[in-house]
């Protein structure tokens, strides 16, 4: 692979705090290599800011390995950027070439506020779990872990559906800014394990009831979510978690 | 002096008699005693929810924007339990056995027994949770192997079991956040411990977003705060992985259990330049199927496919024959360093081995042509089927290394090199995982206790998770039973009015300086202070001018820190400024400990303690002990020893040979 270095023009979301209103600035980066992350192109970008004494941009991230879900940039009209299936900071600059302009913007949803820059409060998720993301299960109540055989398709769609990082992506590329891709992938996780069997129903029925009430938009089935998730989450999940909702709205007493 | 209330009795039952003994709470005094918890990793979710499960009123804190992104969640290979399914000669007492030995028999005998005894419980417990491990067409769960061990004991979820696992225990704090048990506390940092009549009775925290300084009261205080890899600024830990919480608490009396025992980790993706942010981890698991290698001849330059089979030298496999590329984490890691040092290394930098996996590409392969019978499959056809299997098995990780370095894996060997990537030092905790300060605790990576000088691979999550949701909600009623006629400590309390003060001094002091340097730029240097003279390989001579460099970089920092922004926001740089200013404490004492260690043992390797082959030697006659430091004023520590007494696994020189 060969490497090179290359000078960007950088149009990145300014926002002091919650309150007031935020802005484009623009900035010149020099001698980015190619080798380096997108969020090490920030770092650069950073030290130089400090060194002017001017302020460096704020913006979330932690592991920078793709896992923990905190990195959000939607950059050039796509969040976490052009490659697929990838998260802002798994971004390296070889997706880039010289005299490039790339434009920085936080997650944009009502019910993902900014903080500053380019962070956004999604605690709203966190709720989305409080309502019933989980298994009502106490410390030391399990049975022998291998007491319940669970079929390996099974136990893989539900991992597959348990690989979502929470980062919000999906919410971010949504036109509705809805949070269906999130609930769905929780909800499929939950529903297709036998242990999720007794809590079914009322989990499905309060977890879209928290979504709209922290004002997530309606799913309209564009997809968008699916071609942005950096976990590569399935659309099926949508279809299932509709399902499902559909079922315990029936019963429901 | 120290006492680790170690229980009395044989080994095998000490857990037990325990647990027989300890005193308890009544539910209606524990809806009165609050405890706080910092950190939400496998450690602080499992103990808050099960806390919060039992009845106690929980406070729990993290400084990222949820609970779920703390970096247990970047765990990869997965989590080590005695189960035995695989019915290949596991117990309890051979995985004692091994995380002793594995840990070249610097951990305590006791705590390491009760972890393998609860292991079987965590398996159980994250199961009913819905953690989704990896299965067998049977319908039960799925094992592999892992260094140190030669049986099949560990459990996954792909390579992201850290992933699955904390998130199991992240739903169960959730659903006690929902139930009011647990208040919960994102976006905000651990900045001090509030003491009172010398016991820990609260914190003082920062609040991230507005940059407000609040008190928190408990009852008790557990810091589950991971460990301090990031001391080396170059690490597989998260960019805000830190040693503050813990430092904080150190300072306020709580005895730093042998914090030079670091883990280099030997599968790392190699440092590609200056502007390197932090390191990557190739999952150990890899080194199940992948073999190791370097070519044969020095510097040699022709691509990996280019070396025939006769001129590449597996070093792990040729010194190694028993375990081959299956060696604990340091050794394969000095193994690794000592055949770039010897000029054999490859890549640009000449810093890298090749983990290869041609070989179980063709092996897989050949399985799954006799498995579906396909007559005269072409090499194609086998390789292709030999990809799918790999790709099922560590496709995630596979998918990483090649974003990082733009080079497919299923083509050409993977580069690596070992980083920084776990410390199994940390805050000395007794038996009851207590530090030396009554009332306040260590949980998971942030205390020293389990795996000695070196740890297994895939017994990070085991420990992290056995504190939190099996030995906690039993030790903390032994302590809590004597608090229950201690009403709420209102926080307009002078101790807590001066810790706060305490704090907002310091940062005012960070504030005004104003130099011209950048908080990264410290955070750099100390690093490759560490990196060059307390990392893979310490010397006398080495350690003594780091001490000397690390407290010049003291001096400067608090002198030339350029700080941007107020104190009233949001500001990264600060929250960043007071980490850094805790890693070069530690730093110092880290190399304290590394000069006054005069042996080598697991990942603490002394330049003078070595065999003539060039493994580490130990000195059980001399260092057969627990470093635990008690600070004592500003470049000044006591040592206090805690002699490790081996009654059922007797050291010996470890050989896996």
């Amino acid at each position: 692979m060969e490497h090179y270095t290359m000078n960007l023009t950088l149009k990145v979301w300014r926002q002091k705090n919650s309150q007031e209103k935020g802005r484009f600035e623009t900035y010149q980066v020099k001698n980015i290599s190619s080798e380096m992350s997108f969020l090490e192109m920030f770092d650069v970008l950073n030290e130089e800011l400090i060194r002017e004494g001017k302020e460096p941009i704020a913006f979330d991230h932690d592991c920078r390995e793709g896992i923990c879900g905190m990195c959000s940039m939607y950059i050039n009209g796509k969040p976490h950027g052009p490659w697929h299936a990838n998260t802002t900071c798994q971004l390296h600059m070889r997706a880039y070439k010289d005299g490039d302009t790339i434009v920085v913007e936080p997650w944009r949803a009502n019910a993902f506020p900014v903080v500053k820059d380019l962070v956004v409060d999604r605690s709203s998720f966190d709720r989305i779990i409080q309502a019933g993301g989980y298994i009502s299960v106490n410390t030391g109540n399990a049975v022998d872990a291998n007491a319940i055989p669970i079929e390996k398709d099974k136990a893989d769609n539900a991992f597959a559906a348990a690989a979502c990082i929470g980062c919000g992506a999906c919410v971010a590329a949504c036109k509705n800014s809805s949070a269906m891709l999130f609930l769905s992938a929780k909800v499929s996780h939950l529903a297709l394990l036998p242990q999720g069997g007794p809590e079914r129903k009322g989990r499905v029925l309060n977890m879209v009831a928290q979504m709209d009430r922290e004002g997530f938009g309606a799913c309209t089935n564009t997809g968008a979510c699916e071609a942005v998730c950096p976990k590569e989450i399935s659309i099926t999940n949508i279809a299932r978690l509709n399902a499902e909702y559909i079922g315990a709205g029936l019963v429901v007493e | 002096m120290l006492n680790s209330k170690i229980p009395a009795g044989p080994l095998d039952q000490k857990w037990t008699e325990f647990k027989g003994h300890c005193k308890l709470v009544n539910p209606a005094n524990k809806r009165k005693l609050e405890v706080i918890v910092v950190g939400t990793g496998l450690a602080g979710a499992s103990a808050a929810a099960s806390l919060g499960e039992l009845g106690y009123k929980v406070k729990a804190f993290c400084f990222q924007d949820s609970p779920r992104r703390a970096h247990s969640i970047a765990a990869q290979g997965g989590i080590n339990a005695a189960k035995n399914y695989q019915n290949d000669g596991d117990s309890v007492f051979r995985l004692f056995y091994d995380t002793i030995k594995g840990g070249d028999y610097r951990a305590r005998e006791a705590n390491v027994h009760r972890l393998a005894e609860v292991s079987v419980n965590i398996i159980d417990q994250c199961v009913a949770q819905g953690v989704p491990f990896a299965r067998e067409y049977g319908g039960l769960l799925s094992n592999r192997s892992f260094g140190g061990t030669q049986v099949q004991r560990t459990f996954y979820a792909a390579g992201q079991t850290g992933q699955q696992l904390l998130i199991g225990a992240y739903q169960a704090l959730e659903r006690q956040i929902a139930l009011g048990n647990v208040a919960m506390y994102n976006r905000h940092e651990m900045l001090d411990v509030v003491k009172i009549d010398g016991k820990a009775r609260g914190i003082i925290v920062r609040n991230l977003v507005n940059g407000k300084l609040e008190r928190h009261f408990g009852h008790a205080v557990l810091l589950c705060s991971g460990g301090y890899g990031n001391v080396f600024y170059l690490s597989t830990n998260a960019m805000g992985s830190n040693v503050t919480a813990a430092w904080k608490a150190h300072r306020k009396g709580a005895y730093f259990g042998n914090p030079c025992f670091t883990q280099i980790h030997p599968t790392c993706i190699p440092v590609s330049g200056d502007h390197q942010s932090k390191l990557t981890l190739m999952s150990e698991s890899l080194r199940n199927d992948g073999r190791i290698w370097v070519p044969k001849k020095q510097n040699d330059t022709r691509r990996p496919n280019e070396i025939p089979e006769e001129e590449r030298d597996y070093y792990l496999e040729r010194r190694y024959p028993a375990f081959g590329n299956l060696v604990p984490r340091d050794v394969a890691s000095r193994a690794a360093k000592e055949r770039c040092d010897a000029g054999y290394g490859v890549g640009s930098s000449r810093q890298a081995v090749y983990l290869d996996y041609a070989d179980a590409i063709q092996r897989y392969g050949k399985a799954e042509v006799n498995k579906r019978n396909i007559q005269g499959a072409t090499a194609d056809q086998i390789t292709q089927l030999g990809k799918d299997v790999v790709k099922e098995k560590y496709g995630n990780l596979f998918d990483m290394y090649e974003k990082i370095t733009g080079e497919n894996p299923y083509e050409v060997p993977m580069r690596i090199y070992p980083a920084v990537h776990y410390t199994m030092g940390g805050l000395w905790v007794d038996y009851e995982l207590m530090t030396s300060v009554p009332g306040l605790y260590a949980l998971g990576e942030a205390n020293f206790s389990d795996h000695g000088a070196n740890r297994l691979g895939a017994s990070a999550l085991m420990q992290g998770l056995a504190d939190g949701y099996f030995v906690i909600p039993y030790t903390i009623g032994n302590y809590l039973a004597d608090e229950i006629r201690t009403p709420a400590i209102p926080t307009d309390h002078p101790a807590f009015v001066e810790a706060e003060k305490e704090v907002a001094d310091r940062i005012n002091q960070l504030m005004s300086i104003k130099g011209s340097q950048t908080v990264e730029s410290f955070h750099k240097r100390l690093g490759k202070i560490m990196w060059d003279k307390c990392g893979m390989a310490r010397s006398e001579e080495g350690l003594k001018q780091a001490i000397e460099e690390i407290r010049q970089l003291k001096k400067e920092f608090w002198s030339d820190v350029r700080i941007p922004g107020s104190v009233t926001e949001m500001n990264p740089e600060l929250d960043k400024a007071n980490r850094v200013a805790d890693f070069i404490e530690l730093g110092e004492l880290m190399c304290i400990d590394a000069l006054n260690r005069r042996e080598s043992c697991g990942g603490h390797f002394r330049e003078e303690s070595q065999t003539e082959e060039g493994e580490a030697l130990r000195d059980d006659a001399n260092f057969s002990y627990v470093a635990a430091w008690e600070y004592a004023g500003e470049h000044n520590w006591n040592l206090h020893k805690e002699e490790l007494n081996f009654d059922v696994a007797k050291p010996t020189q470890r050989s896996y040979k």
